[in-house]
């Protein structure tokens, strides 16, 4: 028992130091990648083409294809900056905060992404670019909440005060998630309810919610891979004046 | 398929423009983000690599 408790530290540890974790996302990252890539182009491609249009949106529903995965990333990234900031401030790991830098640019483009093919969808379908709902306002203010990790990020120059403010911006943050998760079940909205719930099968068809389902996989899977090379440059970055990186370096020039 | 001929399939139902907006701005966000991560990689060895030159350089000058 202890023993396993002994692997299971030295496994923690491992990961939470950069430069093992360096080694780990540099392999891992070509595969999470790959199959990112390659579900998004068959989900695209399977939604675009093959899926059967909608009886009352007609063809403008397979934005979902886009929409639908975009807007899920752009939550699940945010918790993910959320866990992270509770692990600095807790634990205090670098590798955390690394991590918090590394994926925030991701998570902003990805709700900026939504909010935008969300107002392109509503255009047809509501009559409307745009609404001030619970919805789309509250998707607004996560695209606020990335935008203030990153300025603020800029705003302190000390790392470590940085890295804690913004752990902390991230941690509060997180009372946001389930205000847009249960928006559309709350309050009266032009939204639709979520297609996928944890608790009821689907509300479409298979032909239309097996695109969906392979877009938001291959969106995971590539926000994985870039996880992984993302948090590797903030690490060469930080970590440059180590012998380990400098000893990369030199074989890089060789 | 779900259109019988490519000019269908562009067309969307007349919905189109709003499809392929939608799908080209979304491929273009997913590749800015896919090329980032490899530019930054590749310039911090090119900073990183000729800073090291530059000092195994001045280490053989102090030497001779």
């Amino acid at each position: 028992m202890s023993s396993a408790m002994n692997v299971l530290k030295s496994w923690w540890h491992r990961l939470g130091s950069p430069r093992s974790f360096y080694g780990i996302a540099g392999r891992l990252a070509p595969w999470f990648l790959g199959v990112g890539v390659l579900g998004i182009v068959v989900g695209f491609a399977w939604g675009l083409a093959f899926a059967p249009q909608d009886y009352l949106q007609g063809n403008s529903f397979r934005i979902i294809y886009v929409h639908v995965p975009t807007a899920i990333l752009a939550q699940s990234v945010y918790m993910m900056v959320g866990a992270a900031g509770l692990v600095l401030l807790v634990w205090r790991m670098k590798l955390a905060d690394m991590f918090m830098v590394a994926v925030v640019p991701f998570g902003m483009s990805m709700t900026a992404l939504a909010l935008i093919t969300g107002a392109i969808w509503g255009k047809p379908t509501w009559g409307t670019w745009w609404v001030w709902d619970a919805r789309t306002t509250s998707m607004l203010v996560l695209l606020f909440l990335y935008f203030g990790l990153m300025a603020l990020r800029q705003a302190i120059p000390r790392e470590e005060t940085a890295g804690r403010a913004c752990a902390l911006l991230a941690v509060v943050g997180t009372i946001n998630i389930p205000i847009i998760k249960y928006s559309v079940d709350w309050w009266l909205t032009l939204h639709q309810p979520s297609t996928f719930k944890l608790t009821e099968a689907p509300s479409m068809p298979p032909e239309m919610y097996l695109p969906l389902l392979v877009s938001v996989l291959g969106f995971y899977a590539l926000f994985g891979g870039l996880a992984f090379m993302r948090t590797a440059n903030v690490i060469l970055e930080r970590e440059r004046a180590t012998q380990w990186v400098q000893a990369t370096v030199r074989q890089h020039v060789q | 398929m779900s259109f019988d001929s490519v000019a269908s399939f562009i067309a969307m139902g007349g919905h189109g423009l709003y499809v392929w907006s939608a799908y080209g701005l979304g491929l273009v966000v997913l590749l800015a983000n896919l090329c980032a991560p490899y530019i930054t990689r590749r310039r911090f060895f090119a900073i990183e690599g000729e800073r090291a030159r530059r000092g195994a350089v001045d280490a053989d000058e102090v030497k001779s």
